[in-house]
């Protein structure tokens, strides 16, 4: 086989396409047919969303995460937001408190100083919220043309709260309730509108926040109880709730009427027929926990202002494995599937 | 949200299913064909056979634009994305198989194929784009194809001369005369395209019901509005009439809009003959740019392949455009076939057919359940 010239099924050279960068169906199929079978170990197979790893007498999680959003600013923040908050969230989500972050740059000649200094600007303030430093960096310049302005790649390190399971999916059990710390979609409806061209307006802002805070709390108190968690950004809750089921052999249901979605969103969502299960946000987590514990879970979580309407939308089944249900408001039932084009390619 | 929760309503939903079955005798049977992928969707997205008696037989018709278009004609459109344009379509079109590859393909391939909601979005970048020549690739049913007659009035009135449009715009009554006209199929009435009607009027139906005597509903596309066009189906059976009734008529009107109407017909012409997938050639069935937008008609502005391409083998969409086959009774469904790796046009857009049935349905006729309907009160 020579590099570059690998064929599909139909004879015509493969190449890169947009949905492979979606985080649904076309990302999974690139994971599992070209790195996997390269890199897989028992750290990377989990396919959280950081990997574990046990250093002398500390748990540490380690996650990694690029940024190459369009707009760089966008109502509710910046890339440079997303860039701390997306990696501390990465970390939350293996029950991880942030340590030390990196920060690398990618710049395109021409690139405005002034704009820069704003997103590094962003960037200080999310630290400071997230209660995390930036310990080592990089920078890169690439001929004008080359690149979209800015791209930043953030890493991270993050201490395993004493508390914390093994957080990954495989970990669900059947009659786990499935929790979301709030309103599903709108970061991904924010850029959509910023980007404009739909001649809509609508008042929805990016939901980007560090979630280190409330999920620490969540783990001081229940941290036995949880046994998995996820952010739901790139495909949204849709996609998660796939891969959750997927990876832990259960089935899933939610109840249309219990996710909590923006009435901005919904509407924005309807006129351009997109389903805001897909729609992604970059401040909210996915929590499978014990059921017993699911008052007590609700509350510590809504003390939090950016988790204010955390709410139960579903449980964990026996029933058919692999599959995510829905009970539609209507009163019917359907399948929700993984993604499988790209109605909305950089977001993050 | 006011205007879309009332059409909704799982209370006035089980009324209506008692209604439905209540006007079924036992034993009768109807098959009844929703026309348009917009319904196709909504019953599979909201579960609406959940409320339909054993009696009723949906089947999914040939109103998905994407699903219709024939392997050459996208052919035709990647060969004119490469020809240094700037080349525009919907979204659901980037991934429609052509003969090899598909538009998405073009575009990583280097093509500059770009994602609009609008003609009228095309036609302003061809204005930013003056050094460029811009196309936009036109399809749908009768309720697109007015916006495409705007843009073209609008490039000749501004004198856009790097504006053109390639025309597959098709219209909805041939492809239902080509199914009825088909010995193998048995439809006992249509659910009718609401969004089509709101162009056409309702009166376009007449010619199915005067004709065939198979009876229409025109419908909208809230799921309470298609529980309510069976229930006016039903009605119909029981009292022996074959008629076109509109339930959508906070929209449709009899006579359709005149003004679309008047613009079509200003901008284009009906095509001798036109290629449909699955279906075959159909006379009358397809719009062309007329003589006087001539100069805005992509297909005599570029080099275009012009070639019918033979379907797939295994594909058996245009059985299931005609409602004999159900999507899972094709032999690649959710095999060789899915969304990601489509074979058949049926199974790219969010309206066809085997697109619905997949994300929507497959679950339920793996391990048929009774509906649960619980109420979450979290």
């Amino acid at each position: 086989m020579t590099a570059g010239n690998i064929k599909s099924g139909n004879g015509e050279v493969k190449l890169i396409t947009m949905p492979v960068g979606s985080g649904g169906k076309a990302t999974k199929a690139l994971i599992n047919s070209l790195l996997l079978p390269r890199f897989g170990n028992s750290k990377l197979n989990d396919l959280g969303d950081g990997a574990l790893l046990d250093l002398g007498q500390e748990k540490i999680a380690f996650t990694t995460d690029s940024f190459v959003v369009s707009p760089l600013f966008f109502p509710g923040g910046s890339i440079g937001d997303l860039a701390v908050n997306g990696t501390v969230n990465d970390l939350a989500a293996c029950g991880a408190s942030p340590v030390a972050l990196s920060l690398s740059l990618i710049l395109e000649e021409g690139f405005p100083f002034g704009v820069l200094e704003g997103i590094l600007d962003s960037v200080e303030r999310s630290l400071a919220k997230a209660g995390v430093e930036i310990v080592t960096g990089d920078t890169k310049v690439v001929e004008r043309g080359k690149a979209d302005g800015c791209y930043i790649n953030t890493s991270g390190i993050g201490i395993i709260h004493e508390n914390a399971r093994n957080l990954a999916p495989k970990n669900i059990k059947a009659g786990d309730e499935i929790i979301i710390t709030g309103p599903i979609g709108d970061h991904g409806t924010a850029i959509m509108l910023e980007r404009g061209g739909l001649g809509i307006e609508a008042a929805v802002a990016s939901d980007t926040a560090a979630l280190s805070g409330p999920i620490g709390a969540l783990m001081a108190q229940y941290g036995l109880s949880v046994h998995a968690m996820r952010d739901p950004t790139r495909g949204g809750l849709a996609t998660v709730l796939n891969e959750m089921a997927e990876s832990s052999n259960v089935g899933i249901e939610v109840e249309e009427a219990a996710i909590p979605v923006r009435n901005e969103v919904r509407a924005v969502a309807e006129l351009l027929g997109i389903d805001p299960l897909y729609i992604a946000s970059e401040g909210r987590m996915v929590i499978f926990a014990d059921s017993d514990e699911t008052d007590g879970i609700l509350k510590t979580l809504r003390a939090y202002p950016e988790c204010g309407d955390t709410a139960a939308i579903g449980r964990a089944v026996a029933d058919h494995p692999g599959f995510v249900l829905q009970n539609t408001s209507f009163g019917g039932q359907r399948i929700i599937d993984l993604l499988t084009g790209d109605p909305l390619p950089r977001i993050c | 949200m006011k205007y879309v929760d009332e059409y909704r309503e799982q209370k006035k939903a089980a009324v209506l299913s008692e209604k439905i079955k209540e006007l079924c005798p036992p034993g009768s049977h109807y098959k009844i064909m929703e026309i348009c992928g917009g319904h196709t969707h909504v019953i599979y997205k909201y579960g609406i056979q959940n409320y339909l008696p054993g009696n009723i037989e949906l089947v999914h018709g040939p109103g998905c634009p994407v699903c219709v278009i024939p392997l050459g004609r996208v052919d035709d459109a990647i060969s004119i994305s490469l020809q240094d344009t700037i080349f525009t379509c919907f979204g659901d079109m980037l991934r429609v198989p052509g003969n090899k590859r598909s538009l998405g393909d073009a575009k990583a391939q280097g093509a500059d194929v770009r994602i609009v909601y609008s003609p009228l979005d095309t036609l302003q970048m061809a204005k930013q784009n003056t050094d460029r020549q811009v196309v936009f690739l036109a399809i749908g049913f009768e309720t697109t194809a007015p916006s495409t007659a705007i843009a073209l009035k609008q490039a000749k009135a501004l004198g856009i001369s790097n504006f053109s449009v390639f025309c597959n715009h098709v219209t909805i009554i041939p492809p239902l005369e080509a199914i009825l006209n088909n010995d193998d199929v048995e439809i006992d009435a249509f659910i009718g395209p609401g969004h089509v009607a709101a162009v056409t009027g309702c009166k376009i139906f007449e010619q199915i019901t005067g004709v065939y005597g198979t009876p229409v509903v025109v419908s909208g596309f809230e799921p309470l509005d298609v529980l309510q066009s069976v229930f006016m189906l039903v009605r119909q059976f029981r009292d022996g009439v074959r008629k076109v009734e509109n339930q959508y008529s906070r929209v449709v009107g009899y006579n359709g809009n005149e003004a679309a109407l008047g613009v079509m017909d200003e901008t284009m012409e009906v095509r001798p003959y036109f290629e449909w997938r699955g279906l075959g050639t159909i006379e009358h069935s397809g719009l062309k740019i007329n003589d006087s937008y001539a100069d805005f008609d992509a297909e005599n502005r570029f080099e275009i392949p012009g070639i019918q391409v033979k379907e797939p083998r295994a594909c058996q969409c245009g059985q299931v455009l005609q409602g004999k086959i159900k999507p899972n009774e094709c032999k690649v469904f959710a095999k060789a076939c899915t969304p990601e790796k489509p074979i058949g046009t049926c199974m790219v857009s969010a309206e066809g057919a085997c697109a619905a049935y997949y994300n929507y349905g497959r679950f339920m006729d793996i391990n048929a359940k009774p509906n649960p309907a619980k109420a979450a009160n979290k």
